[in-house]
């Protein structure tokens, strides 16, 4: 796949190529004092750059189709994975994986939306955008988990959840209901994270949690910034102006307290280094665990509807 | 034999374009007949013709839904709140000001208690006028609470849905009284206090995707649109026309997401006899 470099990054790519320049060219001259020079320089532009990122630029890095997909974390992350298929009642979604994970110490049922890398695993992932039956199955594997009482683990990646004929036939709105409704109730620790995009119903049909994480460089709302602009501004041109007004980066959602946490990403973005991403991850979502597998079920369900109860903001007249 | 086929249609007093006067007439847009608006309202905006159900408000729904005078309204001084600072073409906040003025009403939906043929009911009815019954914190929040107060009385809960989704200026909060509604209805299942979801036209978004199709029993007005994404988008994004009835409430029915397709008339009726089957 050919290298995708956003606008922004590519400051940083230049310097990193003058610097592999220089570096094959000091095996012959002595320029040891030269890369300290520009590698110094590389990191204060990647500070520069990554610290004053716009809530746009944030959506284009959690699109970055070299980032880390849920198999990939999977891989980095688990001992242990069985991945489990179908909805028992139409179909295997690919654009939905789950199964059992181990983690460290822990047996999880871990379930997330899966993008594909190319236009062939693209199409056979559906661009990550889950049809009914994948919801259906994420329904199924949790109910899994409650039977046999691991906690939940979801990651969230998703352009949305599919908008096609055979989708809304097979009951899109009703698959997604179902499972913000089970999901609310299920007695078992739920850790939600979003990785990628978190679009509206499509990311949120597996997205209702005790806690609700958000890597530093994605975002998540009730819409997609380009559809808001088409629909507010009709016109597809504002999704920048659409990205600054739904306030949608995870320090956006931190303040508002729709999220719990932030997790950081290596410098430049969880693509840049996989491993490095990996482990954070693991680190935080073991940390998570730990703390929620020490909370009493119905303690756990009365926080979580208290939580959900106290978002939203209105006035008396 | 088109080519000698009559290109207009014949004038008659039929085809000749009437004159309506603001206000005393209104035209179907299904069937085109020109219908007395008095004559409307007594037929439940109804077309007389075709049986075209117009969209109408709560205080419609209420007044042939519900037992005279029986409805007690809660939380009637609930307004929506610009706390992102919205602006996209106009401010949120002037979105909201504009919406209370224009409707009289002060957010997209109004809920209490009331009696259907003696039988009392916690009730809440959605308002399409109210941009779009777009569903903010009030709409989530007095959804919650209408649930709430059944489970408190153990009364059946009624939730009347009229919404094309989401209200975008209110942005994540507004996707996440998908969850406040939902666990609140979790709850009230749990209790075995029975929800009956109506749903109008149109019935979409965040609506479909949460409350509306979490009832017990799902009624449906006839020709209500009801789905997750508009057809706009579904055409957009396959890039081909949609199949007749797509999305229509007899459509969903066959599916089999809809218990019952019911005439606006025959609502309250039917309500009462679910009602005593189930209590």
């Amino acid at each position: 796949m050919a290298k995708v470099v956003l606008d922004f990054e590519k400051p940083i790519y230049e310097l990193e190529q003058k610097i592999d320049e220089m570096k094959k060219l000091s095996e012959s001259i002595e320029l040891g004092d030269e890369i300290l020079k520009l590698e110094k320089k590389i990191n204060e532009l990647r500070m520069s750059v990554f610290n004053n990122l716009s809530r746009w630029q944030k959506v284009q890095l959690a699109r970055h189709p070299e980032r880390p997909y849920a198999l990939d974390y999977i891989s980095l992350m688990c001992e242990d994975f069985i991945e489990l298929h179908g909805d028992r009642h139409f179909g295997d979604d690919k654009a939905i994986v789950g199964g059992f994970a181990k983690l460290g110490d822990h047996s999880v049922m871990l379930i997330s939306q899966q993008k594909g890398r190319d236009t062939k695993t693209n199409i056979y992932r559906n661009f990550g955008m889950p049809q009914p039956e994948g919801y259906r199955k994420a329904l199924r594997l949790m109910q899994l988990a409650v039977k046999f009482n691991k906690p939940i683990i979801t990651l969230i990646d998703t352009p949305g959840a599919y908008p096609g004929i055979e989708a809304e036939e097979r009951g899109q709105a009703e698959a997604i209901a179902k499972n913000i409704f089970e999901m609310s109730g299920f007695p078992v620790p739920i850790i939600v994270v979003i990785i990628g995009e978190g679009a509206s119903g499509g990311a949120f049909g597996i997205g209702v949690g005790d806690r609700v994480l958000m890597l530093e460089n994605t975002w998540y709302s009730v819409i997609a910034p380009e559809s808001c602009s088409s629909i507010l501004w009709r016109s597809w041109d504002y999704k920048e102006q659409a990205a600054e007004a739904l306030k949608l980066t995870a320090p956006d959602l931190l303040q508002q307290k729709i999220i719990d946490r932030i997790i950081p990403e290596p410098l430049g973005g969880a693509h840049r280094d996989y491993k490095k991403m990996g482990m954070i991850l693991k680190e935080v979502l073991l940390e998570e665990i730990k703390n929620l597998k020490k909370i009493k079920p119905e303690k756990l369900l009365e926080s979580r509807l208290k939580k959900y109860g106290n978002m939203g903001e209105w006035d008396t007249l | 034999m088109a080519w000698f086929k009559r290109s207009k249609e014949n004038i008659s007093i039929e085809s000749q374009k009437r004159d309506t006067p603001e206000g005393l007439w209104k035209k179907c847009p299904a069937c085109g007949e020109i219908l007395h608006i008095q004559t409307l309202k007594e037929n439940l905006s109804v077309c007389s013709k075709c049986n075209y159900h117009f969209r109408i408000g709560s205080e419609e729904y209420f007044s042939f839904l519900l037992d005279d005078k029986s409805f007690k309204e809660y939380d009637a001084k609930m307004i929506s709140k610009d706390f992102l600072n919205f602006v996209d073409t106009k401010k949120y906040k002037d979105r909201i000001r504009e919406a209370i003025k224009s409707t009289g009403l002060k957010d997209a939906i109004r809920y209490g208690t009331a009696t259907i043929n003696k039988i009392p009911v916690s009730i809440a009815c959605m308002d399409f006028e109210f941009i779009g019954g777009s569903i903010g914190s009030v709409v989530g929040e007095k959804i919650a609470r209408a649930a709430d107060l059944a489970l408190n009385k153990k009364i059946p809960l009624i939730i009347i849905s009229s919404s094309g989704g989401a209200r975008m200026m209110e942005a994540a909060y507004s996707l996440m009284q998908l969850a406040k509604t939902s666990s609140r209805l979790n709850r009230l299942a749990k209790a075995k206090v029975p929800y009956i979801s109506i749903l109008t036209d149109p019935t979409t978004g965040g609506a479909s995707a949460s409350f509306s199709m979490l009832g017990d029993i799902h009624i449906a007005e006839p020709g209500a649109l009801i789905g997750f994404a508009g057809p706009r988008v579904i055409k957009q994004t396959i890039k081909k026309e949609l199949p007749e009835g797509f999305q229509k409430a007899e459509t969903v029915l066959e599916k089999g997401f809809i218990d019952l397709v019911v005439h606006r008339k025959e609502i309250r009726q039917t309500l009462t006899r679910l009602l005593n089957f189930i209590k």
